[in-house]
């Protein structure tokens, strides 16, 4: 069974102020003026290594644990999956 | 009348919990690790403060998964009174048994200082000797203490007369300055300031009285004299 790398990406819902995004780039981009950066959104980003028959079922079975095991807060954040390949 | 603190791996407030529920109000206190069984006969279960699991993944997530979590929420669904402090609210959050979220605080600080809270609900098992807005000295200590709930969680908590503190003072950008909610049964209490750091004048350089006053409601509550 090929083992596949699932990136989970955990980030804050845009209504939620995140002060870490804000410092970034108020406090470093654009203080060297770099006014085309806009925005910045800090999240946190797990790396899973599954063994799995496919892709789908890899992102699936991830998806499910971080439901199960609350990995996200749904009431704050929204999470999503990018594979790298087997 | 026996109240347990629960030990998770990486609290650090239990010993003073302990210390206060035992050498200063004299209720039996008992220390429970989180992967015992819950003893049965307790009254009121406190899950104290501190870095379970060393707040990985967010704080209070991975405790929230503890075996005693699910007899925590048995004894909540009878109506047991349960206090969460800091850590403990955290967990409580995370666990399900409360609404929100609490996420870093908008300085994102680790704040440690003095500050007040304001009553807002007397009518739950920790608040019932206190008066309605009466100001209580105590102190903070927190990474991620910032209380957050969606509109309509907001308005939720303000219908059901959820909202248990707000702080005095604007500090770590809470949702309506929230620092202590309860859940819609009025049973089970988070709140992220120190009433074990606060109830003791030795400790507290203003007034410990209304801190200790917390800990005289569970005795009420529990039908014990103060």
């Amino acid at each position: 069974m090929p083992s596949f790398k699932v990136n989970v990406i955990i980030e804050n819902k845009p209504e939620i102020v995140d002060p870490e995004g804000d410092t970034i780039l108020n406090d470093l981009i654009l203080k060297d003026k770099k006014t085309s950066i806009k925005k910045v959104r800090s999240a946190k980003m797990l790396r899973f290594v599954i063994d799995a028959k496919n892709k789908e079922s890899a992102e699936k079975t991830v998806l499910t644990i971080c439901n199960q095991f609350r990995i996200f807060n749904p009431l704050v954040s929204k999470v999503s999956v990018e594979t790298l390949g087997a | 009348m026996k109240v347990a603190v629960i030990v998770f791996p990486g609290s650090n407030c239990d010993r003073d919990m302990h210390h206060v529920l035992t050498d200063v109000f004299h209720l039996k206190s008992q220390l429970v690790w989180h992967t015992d069984e819950l003893p049965k006969n307790i009254d009121a279960i406190v899950l104290p403060g501190g870095f379970s699991y060393g707040d990985r993944l967010r704080a209070g997530v991975i405790a929230a998964h503890s075996p005693i979590i699910k007899d925590v929420k048995k004894m909540a669904e009878k109506g047991m009174p349960i206090l969460g402090v800091c850590n403990g609210f955290q967990i409580l959050v995370e666990s399900g048994l409360l609404p929100g979220a609490l996420l870093k605080n908008t300085s994102l600080n680790f704040m440690c200082k003095w500050t007040e809270i304001i009553v807002k609900n007397n009518k739950t098992p920790f608040t019932n000797k206190l008066k309605l807005d009466q100001r209580i000295p105590i102190a903070i200590a927190n990474g991620e203490g910032r209380y957050y709930a969606d509109d309509k969680t907001l308005a939720l908590l303000k219908k059901n007369n959820q909202i248990v503190f707000t702080y005095a003072e604007e500090v770590n950008g809470a949702s309506l300055g929230i620092a202590g909610i309860s859940n819609k049964a009025g049973n089970v209490v988070g709140m992220m300031p120190h009433p074990e750091r606060s109830a003791e004048q030795i400790i507290n350089p203003n007034n410990s009285k209304p801190a200790s006053l917390i800990f005289e409601s569970l005795l009420n509550t529990l039908g014990v004299t103060a």
